[in-house]
C-alpha cells in the first residue's frame, strides 16, 4: 500500500469512528443536553457565590469559563467511551485493521465537536451573567477557546480511554485529567482575561504562544500514546 | 493450522479458550511466548494480521444507538470494503435482517444482535474465521448460518478456529478437535503446545 492510498485509508477510518460517536449522540442528546445543564449551572452557582459586584464578576469571568469547560467537558468524554462499553464494541473497535492511532482521532474530532457546541451555549451566557461587554477583539478570543479547546480536549481523550476499563472512570478521569490540565487552564484563563479586560500590557500573545505550544505537544503525546492505554 | 482446515477446541469455562482466540486476533498481548498469523508476527505485524482475521466475539460488539444499517455502514468503512447501500442490505438479508435495516440495535433481541456480528463478518472475506461459542443465543435458522460461515470460508482456503462448550452444533464438524486445560492444548491425551496452532502459517 503506498503512502496516499494508506493516509486516505487512515482518514477513511478517523471519519467513520467520528461519524459514528457524533451520529449517536446526535440521537440521543442525552449527553449534550446533561453537560449544557451542568455549564449553566456551574456558571450561575459561581456567580451567586461571587455576588453581584459587576466589577467583580468580570474580571473573574475568564476563570469560570474555562473551569466550566473543563468541569462539563469532562462528562463528554465518559460518554465517548461509555458507547464502546456496551455490547462489547471496544473489543470489536480494535480488531478492525488499520492504526489504532485513527481511533483516537476520529473520537478527538467527535469530542472537540461536542464541546464546541458547548462553548457556543457558554459563552454568551458568560457575557450576560458575568457582566462582559462584546469584546473589542472577539476573533482573538474565540483563537483562544479554540486553542485552549484542543489542548483540553486531546489530554481528556486520552485519559478517558485510560480511564474508560476501570469501574470507577467517572471518579478516576477528573482525578487523572485535572492535575495535567494545570498549565491548559492558566494559559487560557490568563490570555481570555487579558482579552476581555483590553491586554494594554500585550499579555494575551505570550499566553497564546504557551497554549499553542502545549496544544502540539498534547497532541502529539497523546496521538502516540493511545495504542498503549487502550490495549489495556 | 492448515489452510482450509477447522480446528475446534473444547474445554472448561476459565481454561483460556477465549483469551487464545483474543491473543491470536491481537484483541490481546500474550505475556509470553511468541506466534504467527500466515507468516505475520502476532506481536510486530498486528496491524497486517488485524486484516486478515474477524473474530465472532460472544458479545455481539454493536452500537445500540445505531439503527442495524449505519452499524455495518460503520464497519464496511472501517474495513475499508464496499459500504453501498445494497451491499449493506444483502448481508442484512442474508442474516434475516432484511427488513430491520433501520431498527435501532439497542431494540433488538440478544439473538438479533447476534446475527448483525454475522453479517459484520459477511462483509469481507478473513483468511482465518474465529469462532466464539458461536452457537450461543442462535436459533436453529442462526447456527446454519454460522455453518454456512464456516464452510464458505473453508472452502475457499481460509482456517476456522471455533472455540465451544457443545460443538455437536457444527454441522461443518472440525477436521480436528482439541482440549485445553489450564491454558495448554491437549490432543490425543498428549500435551500439544500453542506454538503448533499460531507458529505454522496456515
Amino acid at each position: 500500500m503506498n503512502g496516499a492510498s494508506s493516509g486516505s485509508a487512515a482518514w477513511r477510518r478517523v471519519r467513520a469512528v467520528a461519524w459514528k460517536d457524533l451520529t449517536a449522540e446526535r440521537r440521543t442528546k442525552a449527553n449534550f443536553n446533561a453537560v449544557v445543564a451542568m455549564a449553566a449551572m456551574i456558571l450561575l452557582l459561581f456567580g451567586f457565590a461571587l455576588g453581584p459586584d459587576a466589577e467583580g464578576l468580570r474580571n473573574a469571568a475568564a476563570g469560570v469559563l474555562w473551569l466550566t469547560i473543563l468541569f462539563s467537558g469532562v462528562l463528554a468524554f465518559n460518554r465517548s467511551y461509555q458507547l464502546e462499553l456496551e455490547a462489547g464494541a471496544l473489543e470489536q473497535l480494535l480488531l478492525y485493521p488499520g492504526e489504532r492511532w485513527t481511533i483516537y482521532i476520529g473520537k478527538l474530532l467527535a469530542n472537540l465537536t461536542f464541546v464546541f457546541l458547548m462553548e457556543a451555549i457558554a459563552l454568551p451566557l458568560t457575557g450576560v451573567l458575568y457582566h462582559v461587554a462584546f469584546p473589542e477583539r472577539w476573533l482573538a478570543v474565540l483563537g483562544v477557546l479554540v486553542l485552549g479547546t484542543v489542548g483540553f480536549v486531546s489530554l481528556g481523550t486520552l485519559y478517558a480511554a485510560m480511564a474508560s476499563r476501570s469501574r470507577s472512570r467517572e471518579v478516576l478521569l477528573p482525578l487523572l485529567l485535572f492535575p495535567m490540565l494545570v498549565p491548559v487552564l492558566i494559559a487560557a484563563s490568563g490570555a481570555t482575561a487579558a482579552l476581555l479586560v483590553g491586554d494594554v500590557m500585550g499579555d494575551s500573545s505570550t499566553w497564546i504562544r504557551l497554549l499553542a505550544v502545549f496544544d502540539v505537544i498534547f497532541l502529539i503525546g497523546s496521538t502516540w500514546a493511545f495504542p498503549f492505554v487502550i490495549e489495556g | 493450522m492448515a489452510s482450509g482446515e477447522v480446528l475446534a477446541i473444547i474445554g472448561h469455562n476459565g481454561s483460556g479458550k477465549s483469551t487464545l482466540l483474543r491473543i491470536v486476533a491481537t484483541a490481546l498481548r500474550a505475556t509470553r511466548g511468541s506466534g504467527s498469523v500466515w507468516g505475520a508476527d502476532l506481536v510486530r505485524d498486528a496491524v497486517a494480521i488485524r486484516g486478515m482475521v474477524a473474530l465472532l466475539s460472544t458479545e455481539p460488539g454493536v452500537y445500540g444507538d445505531l439503527t442495524a444499517l449505519e452499524n455495518l455502514r460503520f464497519s464496511a468503512e472501517m474495513f475499508g470494503v464496499d459500504g453501498s447501500p445494497r451491499t449493506l442490505l444483502s448481508a442484512l438479508e442474508r442474516v434475516g435482517l432484511g427488513a430491520e435495516g433501520d431498527e435501532r440495535a439497542r431494540n433488538m433481541s440478544s439473538g438479533m444482535q447476534r446475527r448483525l456480528s454475522i453479517a459484520r463478518l459477511l462483509l469481507r472475506e478473513p483468511r482465518v474465521l474465529l469462532l466464539d461459542e458461536p452457537f450461543n443465543s442462535l436459533d436453529p435458522d442462526g447456527a446454519a448460518l454460522v455453518n454456512a460461515l464456516i464452510r464458505e470460508t473453508r472452502d475457499r482456503g481460509g482456517s476456522v478456529l471455533l472455540v465451544a462448550h457443545d460443538v455437536s452444533r457444527a454441522a461443518a464438524l472440525p477436521d480436528r478437535t482439541v482440549e485445553m486445560h489450564d491454558g495448554v492444548l491437549f490432543e490425543h491425551a498428549a500435551v500439544w503446545t500453542p506454538a503448533p496452532v499460531s507458529g505454522r502459517a496456515p
